[in-house]
């Protein structure tokens, strides 16, 4: 027995395909979802992936957090499904209220490509099981607005509580608050990050197999249940 | 009757004539709107038709060719039922009035080609032209056009993986912005730009018609600016929405999948007036269009507004009655709006009404195929000679090791050698997950599907003072250069696509220059046995009587059968041996060298020696097939130092080499036909018989290793130090 795997289509979303990919690398089984339908197939886990859901107008993420599938996710999310959200997806789980604060413009004001160092901070979610705590992990980031900001006690609660759950490491790409690169939700099943691990499977297309580590481990936690 | 505003429109007096003489009375406004675009030099190639024609006559002998010039872009097999299509296209004129909406819309129009043909666009390149880096102007052109070249295709979800950008005061008047795209399909899913069916409905999808654009190919793309010309024309200038391109791409995969479109045709330059004109006329019919049922931005645009605009994000569609429900549903789907605005005739007339009032009646073949063609006197440059006379063999050359390794550092550190990082860095080049090679590599390489490890290789290359020293081989060089790129990833290059940058086609001196840089290219693409299969042309680069200097960018299409067996351009591994394959001359004319410390420009380019090229192209793909080597990289701008810096820098690896011959020649020599490649002890015997089996000159540099580019008996120099200066320049000027 496999798990699916459901990776959501908004409108602009770019990097479905990839995280669709990501997941068959994994060994589990890919399903598209679509934005406009209430109904998220049964599936064991989802990832809003990357792009720029209906082109970034207002806020990023914000016109994808009222989606119809996006009820659906935030339901199911509060019962414990595993949920991952790369980038706009972050930006989505953020403006859904699954997870606290905001991603706000990059402070060098440019949208930023790179292959970027990461540090898993915590092991202890849906999506992170399989790493080594403090391991270091090379993914690309890329994006324009990936700042991740939250008031002082926010950040705080977080820091104490061990939901950080990845930090920029040689380098902070764009200002994020206290190199925040992804946190988690306080049940662990909820995890946002602004870098891309489905662009980091193989080696021939990316800078490491890294980032396979996240679809891993969810796999792993839904067949071992 | 009153005279009509033909030459404000940009008409000459015998044009006008011969608009009146086709249709038998005076033209409306709305049918001299559009034969004013149509006929302009941007849509109709007038001045340069004649000479182009030398790309087909000339072509070598090909079966990769599904389609050829002509079609909005060629297409290419590339082996087990899969082709790729690919073309390059100008935004010049746009980007330099409006920096970020002209090159974000130079991306936009580029990838629509490429779905017209019935492809999924797969990644974009960019080939970007600017003044001196410290002229008052150069960062609000770079900041705008690279903001705008990335957020467009960030936004559209394709991976930018590679070009060249450049700096010269040539273009502190006229930046160039030529974008590339390519895209994958299936031989069977190609698509044509033809109205076919009569019966058939017309059918306009995307965004709404807006009054942005206006005349863009005419008054914009296909006149000169003057001191006054820059900011007043920014209504010509189009306005791009990324979203909605990428969700009109889905929609339309979608409609070609189902079989729900029998024709289409983007609509670029031109709007309107083009798409309905081109495909009436290639299909052979008639078609009648109610321009009144087109949906507005704006209720109150005229019909010579609509029909010009040049709003972006729209495509036209020929639908069989029977499938309109289906399509425009599918299109609702994907929240892209989709209007029938007229049918496919048997009239052999494009026929337009406003509100019931025919407003438009014309043969449409005499808008979009039947322009005036032009044979414009041509005249080799009174300073030609002079310039030519002019060698570089009396300025002053380092000598010493110490001379020698600061020449290296001011190169590696100028604006055209320096580290292209801080405009690649705004540029996604991971999106979609097929990006195997990308900048700062010699090519990008992308897998064409996840179920196949075959791969293309682009390559994106010009040089604007080699082919104003020699127009001919200029142009010979910018497709040598990419060619070779192409092969040292190990690819095999097999299509050439083409952007032809330059001045006044009315300076007779201009046009003998793109008399020979076309008769150059189509001579090259003939012995190295690649085919163009379409590009484009820009005039008019010029600021008042001064024009740039003449700049063919070529680009070439490789396929590589396995991409895990492509060769990347830095050092990889410790411990290898370099080798220079091919030989090096006293070549300097026109270098970066020579510009760079001495300002100078002139004698003649390095010559093209396209036999070694190939031979050079051959030994490299077989090595690289046979699995050998560990790197490999072209020698051409600043060259065989240059080389070394970057093969060094990428990963951090040093080198320590051994200098053949003079050694100022050795490192800055700029000759063809080049390139630097590493492979292990065991592999160097097999690799010197691959090299002499091609003839090509072989000369073992040393070995890769440390942290310093050490050149024997010279000097020794520490990759931090390079590192440094080679990274710093853009960051300095630009940001």
């Amino acid at each position: 027995m496999t798990a699916r795997i459901g990776v959501v289509t908004f409108p602009g979303s770019l990097d479905d395909r990839d995280a669709l990919r990501a997941a068959r690398a994994a060994g589990a089984e890919p399903v598209p979802l679509w934005h406009g339908d209430h109904d998220l197939r049964g599936v064991d886990a989802v990832v809003l992936p990357g792009g720029f859901s209906y082109g970034d107008y207002l806020r990023a993420g914000a016109i994808a957090s009222f989606a119809p599938v996006m009820a659906e996710v935030v339901a199911a999310a509060r019962a414990g499904l595993p949920v991952l959200g790369i980038c706009n997806g972050f930006q989505v789980l953020c403006e859904s209220g699954l997870l606290p604060g905001a991603l706000i413009r990059n402070a060098g004001l440019h949208f930023v490509c790179r292959d970027q160092r990461l540090r898993v901070e915590s092991t202890d979610t849906a999506w992170t099981g399989e790493y080594a705590a403090g391991a270091e992990i090379v993914v690309p980031v890329k994006n324009g607005e990936g700042r991740y900001v939250a008031d002082e006690a926010t950040l705080d609660e977080l820091e104490a509580n061990g939901r950080v759950a990845f930090r920029y490491v040689g380098g902070n790409p764009n200002g994020a608050l206290r190199d925040i690169a992804g946190i988690r939700n306080e049940a662990g099943n909820v995890v946002g990050l602004m870098p891309h691990p489905e662009h980091a499977i193989d080696p021939l297309t990316g800078p490491s197999a890294d980032g396979l580590g996240l679809f891993v481990s969810v796999l792993k936690q839904l067949t071992a249940a | 009757m009153s005279e009509q505003p033909y030459a404000e429109l940009g008409l000459k007096d015998d044009e006008y004539a011969r608009i009146c003489e086709i249709l038998g009375r005076k033209p409306s406004d709305t049918e001299l709107a559009m034969y004013s675009v149509m006929w302009s030099e941007h849509c109709s190639y007038k001045s340069s038709k004649v000479h182009l024609r030398q790309f087909g006559e000339k072509a070598p002998e090909t079966d990769v060719l599904l389609v050829g010039i002509g079609e909005n872009a060629g297409v290419v097999d590339v082996g087990d039922g899969l082709a790729v299509t690919f073309k390059v296209e100008s935004h010049n004129h746009p980007s330099y009035v409006e920096p970020y909406q002209g090159a974000a819309t130079g991306v936009g129009g580029i990838v629509r080609d490429i779905l017209t043909m019935g492809a999924r666009p797969i990644a974009v390149m960019d080939s970007l032209r600017f003044g001196e880096i410290d002229h008052p102007d150069t960062r609000r052109l770079v900041g705008g056009v690279v903001a705008g070249v990335g957020g467009y295709g960030n936004c559209l979800g394709l991976p930018n993986i590679g070009g060249e950008v450049v700096f010269d005061p040539t273009y502190a008047g006229n930046p160039l912005v030529n974008a590339l795209c390519i895209g994958v399909l299936r031989h069977e899913q190609i698509q044509l730009a033809r109205a076919e069916g009569v019966g058939n409905k017309v059918v306009l999808l995307g965004a709404k018609t807006g009054r942005d654009g206006i005349g863009g190919v005419s008054v914009l793309a296909s006149a000169t600016f003057n001191e006054e010309g820059g900011p007043s024309k920014r209504p010509s200038v189009q306005v791009g929405d990324p979203f909605t391109e990428k969700v009109v791409i889905e929609c339309c995969l979608e409609l070609f999948d189902r079989g729900l479109v029998t024709g289409i045709q983007d609509l670029g330059g031109a709007g309107l007036s083009c798409a309905t004109s081109e495909t009436a006329s290639h299909g052979g019919s008639g078609m009648l269009v109610d321009l009144d049922l087109v949906p507005l931005r704006e209720p109150s645009m005229t019909p010579v507004e609509v029909i010009t605009s040049e709003s972006q994000e729209r495509m036209l569609a020929i639908v069989r009655p029977g499938d309109v429900d289906d399509v425009l549903a599918l299109c609702e789907r994907w929240g892209v709006l989709a209007t029938v605005i007229g049918e496919v005739t048997d009239t052999g007339r494009l026929q337009v009404r406003w509100h019931g009032d025919v407003v438009v009646d014309v043969p449409p073949a005499s808008l979009a195929d039947e322009g005036p063609v032009y044979e414009r006197p041509l005249a080799r440059p009174a300073d030609q000679d002079a310039l030519q006379a002019d060698v570089p063999d009396a300025l002053a050359r380092p000598r010493t090791g110490a001379e020698l390794a600061e020449t290296l550092l001011r190169l590696a550190g100028s604006p055209n050698l320096a580290s292209r990082r801080w405009v690649t860095e705004q540029y996604d080049r991971y999106v979609l997950g097929g990006t195997v090679l990308a900048m700062p590599h010699d090519s990008g390489v992308v897998r064409l599907t996840d179920d196949s490890d075959r791969g293309v290789a682009l390559a994106l290359d010009g040089n604007g003072r080699y082919a104003r020293l020699d127009p001919y081989a200029g142009a010979q060089l910018a497709l040598a250069e990419a060619y070779r790129n192409v092969s040292v990833s190990g690819a095999r290059p097999l299509a050439v696509t083409n952007c032809l940058n330059f001045g006044s086609p009315e300076d007779p001196e201009v046009m003998w220059q793109f008399a020979e840089a076309t008769r150059g290219l189509a001579d090259g693409c003939r012995e190295l046995g690649v085919p163009v299969t379409g590009g484009n042309v820009s005039f008019y680069n010029q600021t008042g009587a001064t024009a740039i200097n003449p700049t063919p960018v070529v680009g070439v299409l490789g396929v590589i059968d396995d991409v895990n067996l492509r060769v990347p351009s830095g050092f990889t591994r410790v411990g290898d041996v370099v080798v220079l394959l091919g030989e090096t001359y006293d070549e300097l004319g026109g270098s970066e060298w020579a510009w760079v410390v001495h300002g100078h420009l002139g004698g003649r380019p390095p010559k093209p020696r396209l036999a070694a090229e190939r031979a050079l192209s051959a030994a490299l793909r077989t090595a690289a097939a046979d699995g050998l080597l560990s790197s490999a990289h072209d020698v051409s701008d600043g060259g065989l130092g240059q080389t070394l810096v970057e093969a060094a820098l990428l990963h951090g690896i040093g080198a320590t080499v051994t200098l053949a011959g003079d050694p100022f020649v050795a490192l800055f020599s700029e000759s063809a036909a080049r390139a630097v490649v590493t492979c292990a002890d065991a592999d160097v015997d097999r690799l010197l018989e691959i090299a002499a089996e091609f003839d090509l000159a072989v000369t073992r540099l040393g070995r890769t290793g440390g942290d310093t580019l050490d050149v024997t008996e010279q000097f020794t120099t520490p990759l931090d130090r390079l590192r440094d200066v080679h990274e710093a320049t853009l960051p300095k000027h630009l940001s």
